[in-house]
């Protein structure tokens, strides 16, 4: 199963209980292009325990300004909506496996 | 369990990594590649490739890397996305670690390219995606109408500034020397664009803000702006290598061989692509080097296996 594509009416209410990881993406990005396989493995490995998101910048211009994305990819790591992580840049599946476990996981 | 020999592990997947791989699996040779983490070397991190022949419109730098893997692939090459944390050449088979396997062949070809190089001022990790940026292609869009600092003298900076002009207000490349050493056709962009700006024989010394880039220290003042785009070149990626193969005062790869020209001092270790080459650093250059890696690689293990 790929992540679920978030948008501005419902990303609130997707993070806003449990642990979500939040990819910010946009086509035109070549390293989000490595991030992108990882993210759905990722999200098929964890489902059930963290909700694993993607937001596309150009579609979804004010979340990435809300959070501050300015690089891409960027992944962010919230616990009951409130933001305890930031992976800037494809880190590779290690540097997502060391973002989730800020939340314990 | 007995550990399956291979014939060839290549590390890197790069254009001299891939290419190495078509030719060392077109040979019949059992080829693993450990294609690191983050798969396909500098081009990833690019755009449009106009100087890579037989694409006479240009290819994006992704897509280039895709087809390639795609090509060795499809003829059997293995692939695993995984970094090498460790490699023993002292004896064969050789054997090289990742996080999650040890691995041995009968003979290796390094294609593990070269490493960005950030400018090491005091607050530039820390303002990592927050406008310091190694990569105008990913970010320039989150700079619509702002004024960013390219910092560097070679294509690439060329390249980053060029690309920015299409988001942008302002783009001022800061440059320690007088000239740039970019090529002359990517120098003559720079200089009829309205939109870029040079301030010589500068260096940039810090980059200020907290939350966000709001300027930079150079050595000929401070400039108010939004992003900081390094391009300042690569380093060779042989932190790994360094006391197992011979490596240069700038710590390329040596190739040593006589007979087989790419070989390292290490028999049966072959070096390709920009960790050995200091001068060109093309991806077609990288390309011929794979090639000539895995001939080698194939007439040295015919004669010696």
């Amino acid at each position: 199963m790929a992540a679920a594509h978030l948008t501005k009416a419902d990303f609130d209410e997707k993070i806003k209980t449990g642990v979500a990881m939040v990819d910010f993406w946009a086509e035109w990005c070549g390293p989000c292009k490595m991030a992108a396989p990882v993210i759905d493995q990722l999200s098929d490995e964890y489902a059930g325990k963290v909700l694993i998101g993607k937001v596309d910048v150009d579609a979804e211009g004010e979340l990435a300004q809300k959070f501050g994305v300015m690089s891409i990819p960027t992944v962010i790591l919230f616990k009951d909506g409130v933001e305890i992580g930031r992976q800037v840049g494809f880190a590779g599946k290690q540097g997502y496996l060391d973002l989730l476990k800020k939340a314990g996981i | 369990m007995l550990m399956e020999i291979y014939d060839v592990i290549i590390m890197g997947s790069g254009p001299a990594g891939l290419t190495a791989g078509i030719y060392t699996s077109r040979a019949n040779l059992k080829t693993l590649m450990v294609a690191g983490s983050k798969w396909g070397g500098q081009l990833m991190l690019t755009t449009m490739v106009e100087n890579f022949p037989g694409f006479p419109e240009g290819i994006q730098g992704p897509d280039l890397m895709a087809a390639m893997r795609k090509q060795a692939e499809r003829f059997e090459v293995e692939i695993k996305d995984e970094d090498v944390t460790g490699v023993d050449f002292s004896s064969r088979p050789f054997q090289i670690s990742t996080q999650d396997s040890v691995l041995s062949a009968q003979a290796v070809i390094v294609a593990t390219g070269a490493e960005f190089k950030w400018l090491g001022l005091p607050n530039e990790q820390k303002l990592i995606g927050r406008g310091v940026s190694a990569c105008a292609t990913c970010d320039g869009a989150f700079f619509k109408d702002k004024k960013v600092v390219v910092v560097g003298g070679g294509d690439a900076a060329m390249e980053e500034a060029l690309y920015l002009t299409k988001f942008v207000g302002e783009v001022t490349i800061v440059h320690r020397r007088a000239e740039f050493k970019a090529s002359k056709i990517m120098q003559d962009k720079v200089f009829a664009n309205a939109k870029i700006k040079v301030n010589w024989n500068s260096e940039v010394k810090d980059v200020l803000g907290e939350s966000k880039v709001e300027g930079v220290v150079t050595t000929t003042g401070s400039i108010e702006c939004d992003g900081l785009f390094v391009a300042i070149g690569h380093t060779p990626a042989t932190k790994l290598f360094a006391e197992k193969i011979d490596l240069d005062p700038k710590f390329f790869a040596k190739r040593l061989g006589e007979k087989y020209p790419t070989m390292s001092n290490i028999e049966g270790v072959f070096v390709a692509g920009d960790v050995h080459d200091c001068r060109y650093r093309q991806a077609i250059t990288a390309a011929g080097y794979g090639c000539e890696a895995a001939l080698d690689a194939e007439r040295w293990l015919s004669e010696n296996t």
